[in-house]
């Protein structure tokens, strides 16, 4: 099996992650590249596990997954506070926590 | 080369004097154990004093009285029961406890306190602690009006405890802690009236120059453990003779240094003219009577040194007769009555130290005239006080003048002191400078020839005193009212006065140099180029010269009511104590202070510069990766992708080659 094509959109919609992660001022927008950027990833283990024909890269994925549930549930919950109390979801307005 | 030339010229024969005595003290018995007594009382009235606090004000001059009373009469009782003893065992030794005990050299070196009675700190004791009572009676009155009397009294106890510490010790260690108590009593005395800013600072004079004086004491005592192992007079006359001359001489010089600040000798003589800031009974007690002349203890103790120790000898001379000199020509030109005595004081020690000087030919009339002189200085300072406690403290004598009537007691007393210091035949101080002059004659005339003009100066200023403080018109101004000082101090007046006149029946048979012998060792007669009768002659004459200079100058003119200032240059040098503090600020104290603040520039900007500037740097540098941490999310996102990369690179890199 080929496993170019899957690489290679893994490695697009990674790079989109990233970009809108740098770009984008958003929190909520920023939030939805880092799940990107996770769901690319994950493309990428369970393409390997397929061709390496185990299922370890499978059980990472899933590890990812529960991993970004639990991350969505506390990262939107945070976000909503900040909302809430600068009224602003700017990353860059919640810049406090510096030099 | 010019040097030695120059010692050997100066060298004083001791040729023929027998080796020092060797005397191993014997255990104290009957009536002499309880010679601990003698300091016990003393401390514990100090302890008591100083620690009681206000409750003891009411009684605390009188204890302080008893105490040394008491100390008197053991002293009184022990002298006795040693005239009672064979001559050869008139030593007595009492071991108190052993203080410490370490291992030196695989030996052990045990520091005892120990005390030794022997012919010279007999001596000692009845000096001390007789003259101490009578200034302590004295000051009963004297001190009376002040509301730190019970204060000072207590002082004067531990001054008294110190003192004797000193005398009675058996070995340099427990002398040198007596040496430092008298020290810090001398320095709370001359302060304690520490509220005038003058007082203060000649306390810190004193203490400090002492300190000078204690750095040579502190040496010779390292110095003496290191070569002997043994700090008891005992042990280091038994070994001093094996010891190389250069050791010798090297402890010789650093105990003279010592004796030079305690006993006020050039070059370390300043303080004393400013120590006279303390009350009058201090003066008299510390500044003339006892403890200014430890340094001639402590030559004439340790006899065992400098008889092995030519050079150092001469040193003591040369001190001795410059001493002498500078202190009488001082007190030429003072107007402040406790300051020519001062003056005199110096003097008077001078003579004390260049008879230490000349050896065993010398050492008992040293401590001869140190007895003679602690009974008429003392009378006469307290003569001062009296005549200060009536003119309301007023000590320039040119503002007395016609005393004589207003205080006859006084006037009477000081006058039998005056005539026992200039050495007015048959008084005192005749028969122990004559000794001391004809010493010095016979062992290099030329000290002796300083001692007899010295003679001459002495009856010259003291003339002026005399003349200015009780003599001619009346110079004081309408509002003071002298009177006659109360019983409680004019008897110790009237005692010393007795004293001066007749301390020298102590040389009568030569009984004192008998007496000492087994101290200091046998003088052998020396042979004077003229008979003795045509030098006390001399002697007697040049002393007339100075009264009828002083009647001339002072007694037949009127006495200005300020001191004129159109004077020679000798009087003006004479009148900043010949310019001794000027010596020492420009030689020690301006570039002293010139190296200090040197040293704190280098520290300021060198030392502190580098650690400064060290930690500035870091402090800019942190400053600046600081600024990285800048809070934005999205930035350190990019750090993070950018580390991501450099490591994804750095491992493609490894892994194709």
């Amino acid at each position: 099996m080929d496993v170019t094509p899957f690489i290679a959109l893994s490695a697009i919609l990674f790079t989109i992650g990233c970009v809108g992660v740098l770009t984008r001022r958003n929190a909520i927008v920023v939030f939805m590249s880092v799940e990107l950027q996770l769901n690319a990833t994950n493309l990428a283990l369970v393409t390997f596990a397929r061709m390496h024909g185990n299922l370890d890269g499978q059980v990472a994925a899933f590890f990812v997954m529960v991993v970004a549930a639990a991350e969505v549930v506390v990262g939107l919950a945070i976000i909503m506070t900040i909302f809430r109390t600068r009224r602003s979801a700017s990353v860059d307005d919640a810049s406090l926590l510096k030099y | 080369m010019t040097v030695t030339m120059l010692t050997n010229a100066l060298l004083v024969s001791t040729a023929g004097a027998t080796e020092p005595p060797v005397v191993e003290p014997a255990a104290a018995d009957g009536a002499l154990s309880l010679l601990w007594l003698v300091i016990a009382l003393p401390a514990l009235g100090a302890a008591v004093l100083l620690l009681a606090g206000r409750r003891s004000d009411s009684w605390g001059h009188l204890l302080g009285t008893a105490t040394v009373a008491g100390s008197f009469l053991v002293s009184l009782v022990s002298f006795i029961a040693l005239l009672g003893r064979d001559e050869g065992d008139r030593s007595v030794g009492q071991h108190l406890w052993t203080w410490f005990e370490v291992g030196l050299d695989g030996r052990v070196f045990s520091a005892d306190l120990a005390l030794l009675y022997d012919p010279l700190s007999a001596l000692f004791l009845l000096l001390i602690t007789g003259v101490g009572a009578l200034i302590h009676v004295y000051s009963i009155g004297y001190m009376a009006l002040d509301p730190r009397r019970r204060r000072f009294f207590g002082y004067l106890n531990l001054f008294i405890a110190a003192m004797l510490v000193l005398v009675l010790s058996d070995g340099y260690l427990g002398l040198f802690l007596g040496w430092e108590g008298v020290g810090l009593a001398s320095y709370l005395l001359i302060g304690f009236f520490q509220h005038k800013p003058s007082a203060a600072a000649a306390a810190k004079k004193a203490f400090v120059v002492n300190r000078v004086g204690d750095v040579g004491m502190v040496l010779a005592l390292a110095l003496i453990i290191a070569t002997f192992g043994t700090v008891s007079f005992a042990g280091i006359s038994a070994a001093s003779s094996q010891v190389g001359e250069g050791t010798l001489t090297a402890i010789g010089f650093l105990l003279l240094l010592a004796a030079c600040g305690k006993s006020a000798q050039v070059p370390l003589q300043s303080w004393l003219l400013d120590a006279m800031e303390g009350p009058t009974p201090v003066s008299a007690l510390i500044h003339a009577a006892t403890m200014v002349t430890a340094g001639v203890y402590l030559v004439v103790r340790s006899n065992f040194i400098f008889e092995n120790a030519e050079i150092a000898q001469t040193g003591v001379v040369v001190v001795g007769t410059v001493t002498l000199l500078w202190g009488a020509v001082i007190g030429c030109a003072k107007d402040d009555i406790k300051k020519v005595l001062a003056g005199s004081t110096m003097s008077q020690i001078g003579y004390m130290m260049l008879a230490a000087g000349l050896g065993v030919a010398g050492y008992a009339y040293a401590i001869f005239h140190l007895l003679t002189h602690g009974f008429f200085k003392a009378n006469m300072f307290l003569g001062a006080g009296s005549v200060m406690h009536g003119m309301n403290d007023e000590v320039d004598m040119r503002r007395y003048g016609a005393l004589r009537a207003a205080m006859p007691i006084t006037f009477a007393t000081f006058a039998l002191g005056y005539l026992a210091i200039i050495g007015f035949p048959g008084f005192s101080g005749f028969w122990s400078k004559d000794r001391i002059i004809e010493t010095a004659l016979a062992e290099n005339w030329v000290v002796g020839v300083a001692a007899l003009i010295g003679a001459g100066v002495t009856a010259f200023y003291m003339t002026r005193l005399m003349l200015m403080t009780f003599f001619g018109e009346k110079r004081w101004a309408d509002e003071v009212h002298p009177h006659e000082s109360p019983k409680v101090m004019t008897t110790p007046l009237i005692v010393l006065a007795a004293l001066s006149v007749v301390g020298g029946v102590l040389i009568l048979g030569n009984w004192l140099k008998d007496w000492l012998t087994p101290v200091v060792g046998k003088a052998e007669p020396h042979d004077l180029p003229v008979p003795v009768i045509v030098i006390t002659i001399a002697i007697t004459l040049v002393v007339a010269v100075g009264v009828a200079l002083a009647w001339f100058l002072v007694g037949r003119r009127e006495v200005p009511r300020t001191a004129p200032t159109d004077v020679s240059f000798v009087t003006r040098a004479a009148r900043a104590d010949l310019y001794g503090d000027a010596v020492n600020e420009g030689l020690f104290m301006r570039p002293g202070q010139r190296l200090t603040r040197g040293l704190g520039t280098f520290d300021h900007s060198v030392v502190d510069g580098t650690v400064r500037g060290t930690a500035g740097t870091f402090m800019a540098s942190s400053s600046l990766f600081r600024r990285m941490q800048n809070g934005y999310v999205r930035s350190y996102a990019l750090s993070l992708l950018a580390g991501a990369l450099l490591v994804m690179v750095a491992l493609l890199v490894v892994t194709i080659a």
